[in-house]
């Protein structure tokens, strides 16, 4: 019933802004009309006043109900254009994932590692439309609608930029626990930065309206402590920046590689490089 | 009026006596399908969009009913679009077709007709003494456009539209999704559809503006003019402005769609961000032309119900005229999440937050009216009230909305569907049903039943604030908008909600009993049913007025 635990530094900013001044400003406003409502209801009924006053202008009232309004968004506005200046101004990336939205999934890039991969919903074990081969989702995945074959994964505690694109039409890269959502418009790049202090799986949706599978497109970010994510990206093939790596497969065999990457849907075969 | 008929050289007969003539009727066809008559042309604006509100009522039924469980339950069962089929991407397809085609026939077809066909023409004439519209036959052609306009939008549900039958592009009709995104007619025809229904709505708000300036009776001044008359008169200038823009976008989609241009296409060197604005530019004019009408015939019910006149009036009209000025300068905060730069951000966030303050001004004197007021709760009254109450939740969490850094989290999730349900479907419709009740004794010369309108209205109140209030905590919780299936976790208030829903329609239900029982049985009303707080000139007439009423125009003082 309320926002979602917020892990990023912006998040919390933008949450206690929503819940300490904005929510109880609505609850305030709200309860002052029906009040004022419930006691003109009550007061001037006709029972109550038969003979109606014939007024119609009160100056001052009218000037305090103009003035007093405006000195309260101003207050809203310190704390909201503050919070919009955070937001845009992002500390020097340690990572950059550029994030591509498609026609029903999400593509992860990671340029500096070398890694690159799809990342699909994975289907319930007794949905009719799973092929027999294809990965079905169990507990461990996360809850139905939400799990996906291969979460993005990112570090723990250091600043990580998405760029934000789409190939088909427009899309949108959710995370409600960063409190981020950026457009993946076809054409363009945008960026979205994070800082997430908590280790953890965390879920966002496809936000914007793209065709038929628009509510089958999650996205699941796992953020894992920096030693881990380096395990994780010499897993996928990549190797971390400065490092030198013996081995270094090919980009395009990286997703073959891995057996979880197995393709579910035929639209892959169009689309494993960008 | 007889001096002109006398200069056409008309037969004698028509120039004398217009008293006795007043009351001649044309036979049924001339009358209902040739009309000039703003009462007429009214009433058909009013049916048409009774019914156009059925069916997207309905079609929200459709889609409660399917969120009612987490899975697909209801889309994959045999309709009229793509019976039978067993592809999943058909069904949810069909999902988006819905929450298209709910959109645009409660905008299009049902709220914009409702307000300013039904009950400006209706009572714009009446409340300035006037004896017509300025253009009588232009005012036909602005009612029978949207019957075409509405036949191309349904028709466009069962033709192809890229994944199934239909167009699921969303009401906003997003480029690339409505262009390279969605093969076969059904969007071509959703944007003539919109051509259509945008033409009426220019041509109406010609009529409107033309007849407001030059057809009052003598005496009645712009600053005498009811509130319902400035409404109607703000709303058509923001029609007559907004509305070509929205032509223009549309057909640039129909060209990037059919004609190769790529003006949303990157590709071509387009931006798909660029119909966005333009969108808007439309779009968020467009949703005070939904409720600013409302707002007038609030105006009218509370007053006359607190038998008193409206509470700082020049403040009311100019906090109109105020909100339709700022409406034009804020549509971007639809588009936060866009990548839009940060100085954008700040302004539309800063500019969306002023309109609190003239919405604030006018929640407050229609308070103020109340106050020393001598109340009685007839239906109208009543719908009024909610509508003061409950525009005030819709229009507080529209503040949070505001909010460019706020809005990243809450944006395309229901806790913006929830914000805008409480001030259409709370507001305006709620607006609609108070100006109905108000006006229907007028209209008809039949009095509603009193009982089974406040059955309606508490059924009603209680129904739309379950569907819509635990929205808010969807949004919260992080439920996207449009999807037709979630994860459990978003279940119970899901459920919660469709019984919302089934309350509801049992309060329209009532409305139509209500409705066809007061046409055949209802008492005959008298000229005025609500006494002395009904100050307007259309009280000054029979129930129902006269065929063409004011043959010779009264005097304000």
């Amino acid at each position: 019933m309320g926002l979602q635990d917020q892990v990023t530094p912006v998040g919390r900013e933008a949450a206690g802004f929503h819940d300490y001044i904005l929510l109880p400003l609505c609850a305030i406003i709200s309860a002052i009309v029906l009040i004022l409502l419930v006691i003109a209801l009550v007061r001037f009924r006709r029972g109550a006043n038969p003979v109606p006053s014939r007024n119609s202008h009160n100056t001052t009232i009218e000037v305090i109900w103009t003035l007093v309004p405006v000195l309260i968004l101003v207050g809203i506005a310190i704390p909201s254009i503050r919070l919009l200046r955070h937001q845009y101004s992002p500390p020097p990336a340690d990572l950059t994932v550029k994030v591509t939205g498609h026609q029903w999934y999400w593509s992860y890039d990671y340029p500096a590692n070398g890694v690159s991969f799809d990342s699909y919903m994975l289907k319930e074990k007794n949905d009719p439309t799973r092929q027999a081969n294809q990965r079905f989702r169990t507990p461990v995945d996360g809850p139905p609608l939400l799990a996906v074959d291969q979460r993005v994964v990112i570090p723990q505690g250091k600043v990580v930029k998405f760029i934000v694109t789409a190939d088909d039409v427009i899309h949108s890269f959710a995370v409600p626990a960063f409190w981020i959502k950026q457009d993946a418009n076809p054409g363009q790049l945008h960026e979205a930065w994070v800082k997430v202090d908590r280790p953890g799986v965390y879920f966002g949706q496809c936000s914007e309206l793209c065709g038929a599978r628009h509510a089958f497109m999650p996205i699941a970010v796992e953020v894992v402590p920096p030693a881990e994510f380096a395990q994780w990206v010499a897993s996928k093939g990549g190797h971390m920046p400065g490092a030198t790596s013996a081995a270094q497969p090919a980009l395009a065999g990286t997703a073959a590689a891995s057996p979880a990457a197995a393709p579910a849907s035929p639209a892959l075969a169009t689309s494993t490089t960008h | 009026m007889s001096t002109t008929a006398d200069a056409l050289h008309l037969q004698p007969h028509e120039a004398h006596g217009a008293e006795h003539h007043e009351d001649h009727k044309p036979s049924f066809f001339v009358r209902w399908f040739m009309s000039t008559n703003h009462k007429d042309i009214g009433t058909l604006y009013l049916i048409f969009a009774i019914f156009a509100g059925v069916l997207g009522g309905a079609i929200s039924g459709i889609m409660r009913w399917e969120l009612m469980e987490p899975g697909i339950q209801v889309l994959n069962r045999a309709w009229p679009i793509g019976a039978g089929t067993a592809n999943f991407d058909e069904w949810t397809h069909h999902w988006n077709v819905l929450i298209t085609a709910h959109a645009l026939i409660m905008i299009f077809f049902t709220i914009m007709p409702a307000m300013m066909g039904g009950f400006g023409n209706w009572f714009v004439p009446l409340m300035i003494g006037a004896p017509d519209m300025a253009f009588p036959r232009m005012n036909n052609i602005s009612f029978w456009l949207l019957v075409p306009s509405f036949c191309l939008l349904l028709g466009s549900t069962m033709v192809p539209g890229g994944s199934g039958l239909g167009a699921g592009t969303g009401w906003t009709l997003y480029a690339p999704l409505s262009t390279a995104g969605s093969a076969g007619p059904a969007v071509d025809m959703v944007i003539f559809s919109m051509h259509l229904a945008g033409a009426s709505s220019i041509l109406g708000a010609i009529n409107f503006i033309t007849t407001i300036f030059n057809m009052r009776a003598p005496g009645m001044t712009l600053h005498k003019m009811p509130l319902f008359v400035w409404s109607v008169l703000v709303t058509a200038f923001l029609l007559l402005l907004a509305l070509p823009v929205l032509a223009g976008a549309i057909t640039m989609l129909l060209t990037d769609r059919d004609f190769g241009t790529s003006f949303f296409d990157a590709s071509g060197g387009g931006n798909v961000v660029l119909y966005q604005h333009l969108f808007w530019f439309f779009g968020h004019p467009e949703v005070y032309i939904m409720v600013l009408p409302g707002f007038g015939m609030i105006s009218q019910v509370v007053s006359t119900f607190s038998r008193k006149p409206v509470f700082g009036y020049l403040g009311m009209a100019y906090a109109m005229v105020a909100i339709g000025v700022i409406g034009f300068v804020v549509w971007a905060h639809h588009m936060f999440t866009t990548g839009m730069s940060v100085d954008e951000k700040m302004y539309f966030t800063a500019a969306t937050m002023i309109i609190a303050v003239p919405t604030g001004v006018k929640i407050f004197s229609w308070i103020a009216t109340m106050w020393g007021g001598s109340l009685t709760f007839e239906t109208p009254m009543l719908f009024a009230i909610g509508f003061i109450f409950l525009f005030t939740v819709g229009g507080v969490t529209g503040v949070v909305l505001a909010n460019g850094g706020v809005d990243t989290y809450m944006q395309d999730t229901y806790y913006v569907v929830a914000h805008f349900h409480y001030v259409l479907s709370l507001g305006a419709i709620f607006s609609l049903f108070a100006g109905f009740y108000y006006w229907f004794p007028k209209m008809s010369g039949k009095m509603y039943n009193e009982f089974l309108g406040k059955v309606h209205f508490f059924l009603m109140f209680v129904g739309v604030n379950i569907i819509f209030f635990p929205m808010h905590f969807l949004g919260l919780d992080g439920m996207p908008r449009r999807i037709p299936d979630y994860t459990p976790a978003f279940a119970h208030w899901n459920y919660v909600e469709t019984i919302g829903y089934m309350i509801t329609v049992v309060g329209v239900a009532v409305f139509f009993v209500n409705l066809f029982w007061s046409l055949a049985a209802g008492k005959k009303a008298p000229g005025n049913p609500w006494g002395e707080g009904a100050t307007t000139l259309e009280w000054t007439l029979p129930s129902p007025p006269p065929f063409h009423q004011f043959s010779t125009l009264p005097r304000i003082d």
